[in-house]
């Protein structure tokens, strides 16, 4: 994917920046993903926000996000995101369609199988994010230029993009998605104060 | 088991013509009951005395429509009004149940129709004279004054009149006539009409039809089994501690096929199974991939000898001569049946005795495996037959495997009522499933592009072979293997179809139309590849090779071509045509499939369909199982196969990874039913093998290369 | 416990509170005309009317329902699942049946908020109800004479 040369390139390039003046100690990553305190060492605020969202970007960028931010179309499913199964349009209030609702099969909390392996994923907020918040095929630079526009992130203020990743339950299920998901990088702390952390510095986007 | 031998002659004969008089038990069967109640007539049609005539069915009803069709046969000749008929399943009796076809009890090979349209007549006709004998006996009258129509028994003479419920008592003393006469065909008023309606359709829309999941007993306990993952794994050793102590759970015990789980309700018993710590001894177990699988399958195809299935002309002269030799190998993969209702049974124990409800398929066969399990006699194992939710041929095991483990579930509960309900997974991860195939394919062409030779050597499973049905394997040639490989409609000039047998530790089992599902498959797809490489068109070039040889694929090929409109294989937005021609089951097929490219799959927007089935009892069964058996050869062709990991694991599990169609992809179907008084064809599995290279005849030219391989869309 | 209304009587279901409804329904009041064909939530064969919702019974744990209101195809009435069977039966939609309920269900639902769908809703709308019968053609024909029936 696309998306994961360039986050994997990226994450060289800043391990080897954190080596020269910090050391190793401050490349401290977890379950996959870099803490906001490792970046730090990155002297310009400006090169410091780009690192943090090219991170953040390795949660983005994760089937658990990316399957409810398609671009067109229904929700994917499934580690190589392909359609949901079964088969779900996109439709004007997100959420499904006449006698096959979000609600049809997702539950407030993920729902294990009875009598074999894998759960139905579920969430209070269970939906299909709106068209304009879509991700699929987008580039990190053009996602984080998306998440900063009103017009295409909810109304939201870059405090509040960031309330929205640290506090809704949504983005925190992508943590803990259920028997049978792979969760997304790191965890729902660590990616919350990447977030404030990103805005903090500017909420400067990758070029 | 105990071993039996199917009239072979009758099994591979499969028709209507072979029946010697129809077999009517009567003795103690037709015995009057009380003065009140239903009365059997003869082992196949009761009549209570509210009119309502019940026709006992010897065959499943799955939804292919054997209810239906035969009421329509018994109340055609016993002058029956549709409105009073009735049906339902025969109990377990191979003396008065057998399949012609077969031999034994049991449904498949689309005979239904076919081996019992005389007998049901004869049974129709048989009740009409008893009840015409019981007038007149009762009002005094010569029988042949009489007349029966629309249920209503009349002599005009004395101006009396009955219904049947009124006679049935009186009639229940009549003697059957020795050969019933059958009427006329030209006087048929419910045989071929289109307007009569199925007889099971109400109850399957308020949820009142009886499935074996819905059978329930007070103190019956509910079981599932933990099967290997692996084909063939067996269970080295188990730990059911944590699961004997899940709430409900009653006992756990070990069985041939795995660990069983008995419990108070279903929730429990999966539960427990859940929570079962098993390791699978895999000395015994396929552990190799699906790729390592097919290979091997494929070199035997390529290298092996085989047997000779049919052979004509000079072969070896034809290639010799050749101006061009065109040559292609096609794949298929193991395919599960997937029926909805998975498989289930219920089984009650009482000393000597034991009762089964289930979708019995091939009552004779779980009825000796049940009574050879059980040690106790063929004769105390009574068998109820419930509808089926879907079978598609997995309720029909040549071993009884279902009833097997059925047995041993009871075996190991000792006396006591359990229901055996099967998974998803269960069902997917099961085996018995459509062996894989290799086809190779030559073709010999002389200078002006005219097929002169045609060479098929392919490489699958013997689906009889180490069954009860050994015997109809002759000079090596097990029929169901290589049936749709022989007796194509085309004249080749010179041919010969070749089969190597091939040996898997999967077991296998016959898929809806058998050996046709993969054989129409690489016979067409190759012809339309062979015909598009000498720029012929695909209907002109099938039917110049038809020549005289096949009137009635002739006939259906026109006659699809006329009904599409046929322009050849390009259309117009981005669309393109497939046909394909395909002969099965005394039924004659010709598909022609309108497919685009959507989101980089095919799909599927109408297909037409012409078809001569000859006589269709009832002619909307028909087309609905053409509907039906195209769109599940459809959802194979596009989406279906079973497939293992490095480490022989299988992949699939639900529906999610073994892909069903969905009513989003299933295509507008326009069907032209021939009218004629040819024999009845068998209509379940027909209308499934043209489908898959109609649709990949049309992908290969919306994608510019050849197909070779099922599913068309592999993940 | 949980305290619920089933097909409008109500019903105190003494079972864990993970059980699936399908199996509560099944073992617990008998109500076998929702069928279990998967068990995650793909075939759509154990859909029942929630508070006015269809739902997948398979997937939905009984404690999700305190106090729900609770439909199944015994129970399920009204002009649009009229209108349904009566198509259904007219054009013999099924074949053997199994995954009806469900899809009736469905269609009435389907009928209830679109009066007149197109073959695109329809598919929409029933993709989540798998047939293996492949009824299909007549699924989208009946809904379509059942949508005339209710505009008479």
């Amino acid at each position: 994917m696309k998306f994961d040369i360039r986050a994997t390139a990226l994450t060289a390039a800043i391990a080897l920046t954190g080596l020269l003046p910090g050391g190793a100690a401050q490349a401290e990553e977890v379950n996959g993903l870099k803490t906001a305190a490792s970046f730090e060492s990155i002297e310009s605020e400006q090169a410091r926000s780009v690192a943090i969202f090219e991170e953040m970007a390795k949660v983005i960028t994760h089937a658990r996000c990316v399957n409810c931010h398609p671009v067109t179309g229904g929700p994917l499913q499934g580690e190589n995101q392909k359609p949901h199964s079964p088969p779900i349009p996109r439709t004007e209030d997100n959420f499904g369609v006449v006698a096959m609702r979000c609600t049809t099969c997702h539950g407030e909390e993920n729902r294990p199988f009875l009598g074999e392996t894998g759960s139905v994923p579920g969430n209070g907020h269970w939906q299909l994010a709106p068209q304009s918040m879509g991700w699929v095929g987008l580039t990190v630079p053009e996602i984080c230029a998306q998440l900063k526009d009103p017009e295409r992130n909810g109304g939201r203020t870059l405090e509040e993009v960031a309330h929205h990743m640290g506090h809704d339950t949504l983005v925190g299920w992508a943590w803990a998605p259920g028997e049978g998901r792979e969760p997304a990088p790191g965890s729902w702390e660590g990616f919350s104060e990447l977030a404030v952390n990103w805005i903090e510095t500017g909420a400067a986007c990758p070029g | 088991m105990t071993a039996f031998s199917p009239t072979r002659r009758g099994f591979l004969a499969g028709g209507a013509a072979l029946i010697i008089g129809a077999h009517l038990p009567v003795g103690n069967k037709m015995a009057a009951k009380a003065a009140t109640g239903p009365v059997d007539l003869n082992a196949f049609v009761r009549i209570g005395e509210d009119n309502t005539v019940t026709v006992i069915v010897k065959h499943i009803e799955f939804g292919q429509g054997p209810f239906t069709g035969f009421a329509t046969l018994v109340a055609e000749e016993l002058d029956a009004d549709w409105s009073q008929m009735r049906a339902e399943h025969a109990p377990a009796d191979t003396a008065t149940y057998q399949n012609f076809a077969f031999g034994i009890q049991g449904t498949g090979a689309s005979t239904a129709v076919r081996n019992a349209f005389t007998q049901m007549r004869q049974a129709g006709a048989a009740a009409r004279a008893m009840l015409v004998d019981a007038a007149a006996r009762e009002w005094g009258v010569s029988a042949d004054e009489i007349t029966v129509a629309n249920g209503v028994i009349s002599h005009t003479g004395s101006g009396k009149t009955a219904q049947f419920g009124e006679l049935v008592a009186t009639a229940s003393e009549s003697t059957p006539p020795a050969e019933p006469k059958l009427k006329d065909p030209a006087k048929f008023k419910l045989i071929g009409k289109e307007e009569i309606r199925r007889l099971d359709s109400a109850i399957k829309t308020t949820g009142e039809a009886q499935f074996t999941l819905d059978v329930y007993r007070d103190d019956m306990l509910t079981v599932v089994v933990a099967h290997s993952p692996w084909i063939n794994g067996k269970v080295a050793s188990v730990d059911s501690s944590a699961a004997l102590a899940v709430d409900g759970v009653e006992k756990v015990e070990q069985i041939p096929t795995g660990v069983a789980v008995y419990a108070r309700n279903t929730y429990s018993a999966l539960k427990g199974r859940d929570a079962l710590l098993i390791d699978w001894d895999l000395s015994e177990a396929e552990t190799r991939s699906a790729d390592e699988q097919l290979e091997e399958v494929a070199a035997a195809a390529r290298d092996g000898d085989g047997v000779v299935a049919e052979t004509y002309g000079d072969l070896n002269a034809a290639f010799e001569n050749a101006a061009q030799v065109i040559e292609a190998e096609y794949r298929l993969p193991f395919l599960a049946h997937a029926p909805l209702e998975a498989l289930d049974g219920v089984i009650e124990t009482r000393g000597d005795a034991a009762e089964i409800w289930m979708g019995s398929q091939m009552q004779t066969v779980d009825q000796m495996v049940t009574s050879d399990i059980l040690g106790i006699p063929l004769e105390n194992v009574a068998i109820n037959t419930l509808l089926g939710g879907g079978s598609f041929g997995r309720r029909a095991q040549y071993d009884g495997q279902f009833a097997q483990e059925l047995a041993q579930v009871a075996k190991a509960g000792g006396e006591g009522i359990y229901k055996l309900v099967w998974t998803r997974s269960d069902d997917i991860q099961g085996g018995y499933y459509r062996p894989l195939a290799v086809h190779r394919h030559r073709a010999a062409l002389d200078e002006t592009g005219r097929i002169i030779g045609w060479d098929n050597k392919f490489a699958t499973e013997s689906i009889m072979g180490g069954s009860a049905f050994e015997a109809v394997i002759q000079n090596g040639v097990d029929p169901f293997s290589i049936e749709g490989s022989i007796h194509k409609p085309y004249d080749f000039g010179a041919f010969e179809a070749r089969w190597v047998r091939t040996d898997s530790k999967v077991p296998h089992l016959w898929w809806r139309s058998v050996g046709h599902s993969h054989t129409a498959f690489a016979n067409e797809v190759f012809l339309d590849e062979v015909l598009q490489r000498q720029g012929k068109d695909p209907v002109q070039g099938r039917l110049e090779l038809l020549g005289d040889k096949s009137p009635r694929d002739r006939r259906v090929l026109e006659r699809v071509a006329e009904m599409a409109n046929w322009q050849g294989v390009q259309g117009a937005n981005g669309k393109a045509y497939g046909v394909a021609l395909h002969p099965s089951y005394d039924a004659h097929f010709a598909y022609i499939a309108e497919v685009s490219e959507v989101e980089g799959e095919p799909r599927v927007h109408k297909v037409w369909v012409a078809a001569d089935v000859g006589i269709a009892v009832n002619p909307d069964v028909v087309k609905a199982q053409i509907e039906g058996g195209l769109g599940y050869g459809l959802s194979a062709a596009l989406f279906n196969e079973i497939t293992f990991a490095e480490d022989g694991r299988i992949e699939q599990e639900n529906f999610d990874t073994y892909r069903l169609l969905r009513i989003n992809e299933m295509p507008e179907v326009e069907i032209d039913l021939a009218v004629n008084t040819e024999k009845p064809g068998g209509i379940g599995e027909a209308g499934t093998p043209p489908i898959a290279p109609a649709v990949s005849n049309a992908w290969r030219i919306l994608k510019g290369e050849p197909v070779r391989r099922l599913p068309l869309v592999r993940v | 416990m949980t305290d619920l209304t089933i097909n409008g009587k109500d019903v105190s279901l003494d079972v864990p509170g993970d059980t699936p409804l399908l199996w509560a329904l099944r073992d617990n009041l008998r109500l076998t005309g929702t069928k279990f064909g998967c068990g995650v939530a793909q075939c759509g064969a154990c859909t029942v009317m929630v508070d006015g919702m269809p739902v997948r019974s398979c997937i939905t744990p009984v404690e999700d329902l305190e106090g729900s209101d609770v439909t199944t195809i015994e129970a399920l009435e009204g002009p649009e699942a009229d209108a349904v069977r009566k198509a259904w039966v007219d054009l013999d939609v099924p074949q053997c049946g199994y995954c009806q309920s469900g899809q009736i269900i469905a269609a009435a639902t389907l009928l209830t908020e679109i009066p007149q769908p197109t073959d695109e809703d329809i598919d929409f709308a029933m993709a989540g109800n798998a047939c293996r019968c492949a009824t299909y053609v007549r699924i989208r024909k009946a809904i379509h004479n059942a949508a005339k029936i209710l505009e008479a």
